[in-house]
């Protein structure tokens, strides 16, 4: 079900008159109430005025975390604090917080463009979504949240951790669909499988997964373990949480939202715009927002942009799943390489489970030494060490052809590399770098 | 006649060995014989037990990557050339080992090695074949 044909199944022309409105209006509100944005616009010479087609986006300057973490806590808001009925912010796990303010017409944006993505991964009114994103600050809980109202759809509120509890609720209810970070939903099938669970007795159908990177073979994995099936969602919450774009039942690319969420892909190190269906770096506008609005936002997310005739009947832009983040990205001997890669090859090695870390150390030679640890699970140990060593030395090898580099691969016991409720720690970087993205 | 070996991966720290032996010294199970394969990282323990299904169970329960593999133990006699006569019969009739070692048992002048070989029923009928015993449990 299309949750809004009208806006979701607009013609682009139509789409690029409401976009250009929207825009226009959105750079004079901001140009006068924030004066963050009005010193920035006038450095670099644009005045609202100077904005008459899509294309004179361009001349706007960006906006990057580091900004906002600068102007915390209030310096972007866009309208009175009196206006402000919601507070959220940023997992803050890389230094101080960014703000997302939202008055009550953001929230109903909010709940319009979740409901959206609830949709597509086919949820209505007749389903029961057990919500275990974490509730609070974070956006994940709150946006599933609001988005599930509107929709109709029962709720169960039960935000992260107590697996145990989860997968009870799982069963008492019959929910019909799971919204958690990927990471927690393999955490859950690890944990069902423990308490002797099978997942073909449970009513899922669908997964909403999102708030980290994972790749196609961890969706395959997910798919078949917990028996339903899994779709990508993206979000940040400087943009306004969950539901900036989801997957469709062809789960090929994201739909964006994009009467509200303007994307641009640019080239990283240049600023330049690119056409659709080149890699860079993803940027936002948020077209509707009253709260903190923002202009050209910076993600550090590294994606495409394409149109294709969706089967779904959507025709908003898609992005194509995330292939990993600017500051997620590892140098390593001077090579590029995004977790996610590592996994993806990890899953394709047979009986290899995606539960790894990576570890990154500089020697007193300068040189980058990795050690990507990887857990034996029951399905491959053997009680001949050449059997382990075959395994190890295919791993070395199937990374060194992919990536280009040479990691020490150390197997470890079972659940030795910690479990997380919420994003899984992936990297360990003891290297002493200067961060990118002004972190 | 084969019996069963528990082997159960070790990584190389501190006190992981110990936890093994607690495990199954509180299980009231008793260790019949024991042997460490290990590399620069890691080592497989493989050991025999007098109650193998029961210390299976434990070890499993304490989280431990624990599997069951089928092996011979052949009683021979405890002197010189007693094991030579062994090498002497797999040698001739192409058993291939994959590794041996020996166990606790040593009782009325004969020993107990363990063998595993590559394929453990053609192993066995040699084993009989050449009249040599194979214990059946322990």
């Amino acid at each position: 079900m299309i949750y809004n044909k009208a806006i979701e199944s607009m013609n682009l022309a139509q789409m690029q008159e409401l976009q250009l409105e929207r825009l226009k209006e959105l750079v004079k509100r901001v140009y006068e109430k924030v004066p963050f944005y009005k010193k920035k616009f006038d450095r670099a010479g644009v005045k609202p005025e100077n904005i008459q087609t899509l294309a004179d986006i361009s001349k706007l300057p960006f906006t990057t975390k580091g900004e906002m973490r600068e102007t915390f806590p209030y310096g972007l808001l866009a309208c009175s604090l009196d206006d402000v009925i919601e507070i959220h912010t940023s997992s803050g796990t890389t230094g101080t917080p960014v703000v997302a303010g939202y008055t009550e017409n953001d929230r109903t944006l909010w709940s319009e463009v979740m409901a959206r993505c609830l949709a597509m991964a086919g949820a209505d009114k007749t389903d029961t979504l057990q919500n275990a994103y974490g509730y609070g600050l974070f956006t994940g809980g709150l946006g599933v949240h609001h988005g599930a109202g509107p929709l109709g759809t029962t709720i169960i509120p039960i935000s992260s951790g107590n697996t145990q509890k989860q997968l009870q609720y799982m069963q008492d209810f019959k929910s019909t669909v799971l919204t958690c970070t990927p990471s927690y939903s393999l955490f859950m099938a690890e944990v069902a499988n423990e308490m002797g669970l099978d997942f073909r007795d449970f009513d899922l159908k669908a997964g909403i997964f999102g708030a980290e990177p994972w790749s196609d073979n961890m969706r395959v994995e997910i798919e078949k373990k917990l028996n339903l099936k899994a779709y990508d969602i993206y979000g940040l919450t400087e943009i306004i949480g969950p539901g900036v774009s989801c997957e469709c039942e062809e789960q090929n690319g994201l739909h964006i939202n994009e009467d509200f969420f303007y994307p641009e892909i640019i080239d990283a190190e240049t600023g330049e715009v690119l056409p659709e269906g080149e890699k860079g770096e993803l940027v936002f506008t948020t077209l509707s927002r009253e709260g903190t609005p923002l202009i050209r936002y910076r993600t550090r997310d590294i994606t495409w942009l394409f149109r294709d005739n969706c089967s779904c009947g959507r025709t908003t832009v898609k992005m194509h799943r995330l292939l990993g983040r600017n500051d997620d990205m590892l140098i390593i001997k001077g090579v590029n390489v995004f977790p996610s890669q590592i996994e993806n090859i990890l899953m394709k090695i047979e009986n290899t489970e995606p539960h790894y870390q990576i570890i990154i150390d500089r020697e007193s030679t300068q040189l980058d030494n990795v050690e990507l640890q990887v857990e034996v699970e029951e399905n491959f140990f053997s009680d001949e060490t050449k059997d382990l060593e075959i395994i190890r030395r295919k791993i070395h090898n199937e990374m060194k052809q992919q990536l280009g580099i040479s990691l020490n691969i150390k197997l470890v016991e079972p659940k030795s590399i910690a479990r997380s409720m919420g994003k899984a720690r992936r990297v360990i970087d003891k290297r002493d770098l200067p961060k990118a993205g002004g972190k | 006649m084969k019996v069963k070996q528990i082997s159960v991966f070790l990584e190389n720290t501190t006190g992981r060995l110990a936890e093994v032996t607690k495990t199954i010294a509180k299980a009231g199970i008793n260790l019949r014989a024991i042997s460490i394969a290990d590399t620069a990282d890691f080592g497989i323990l493989r050991i025999i037990l007098d109650k193998p299904d029961e210390g299976m169970k434990v070890l499993k329960d304490a989280d431990f990557t624990a599997k069951q593999t089928d092996v011979i133990g052949i009683i021979l006699d405890d002197q010189p050339g007693g094991l030579m006569k062994v090498m002497d019969i797999f040698n001739r009739d192409g058993v291939n080992i994959e590794y041996l070692y020996s166990s606790l048992i040593n009782e009325k002048g004969s020993v107990v090695i363990i063998f595993k070989v590559e394929d453990i029923d053609h192993g066995l009928e040699i084993v009989e074949k050449a009249g040599l015993e194979a214990i059946a449990s322990f």
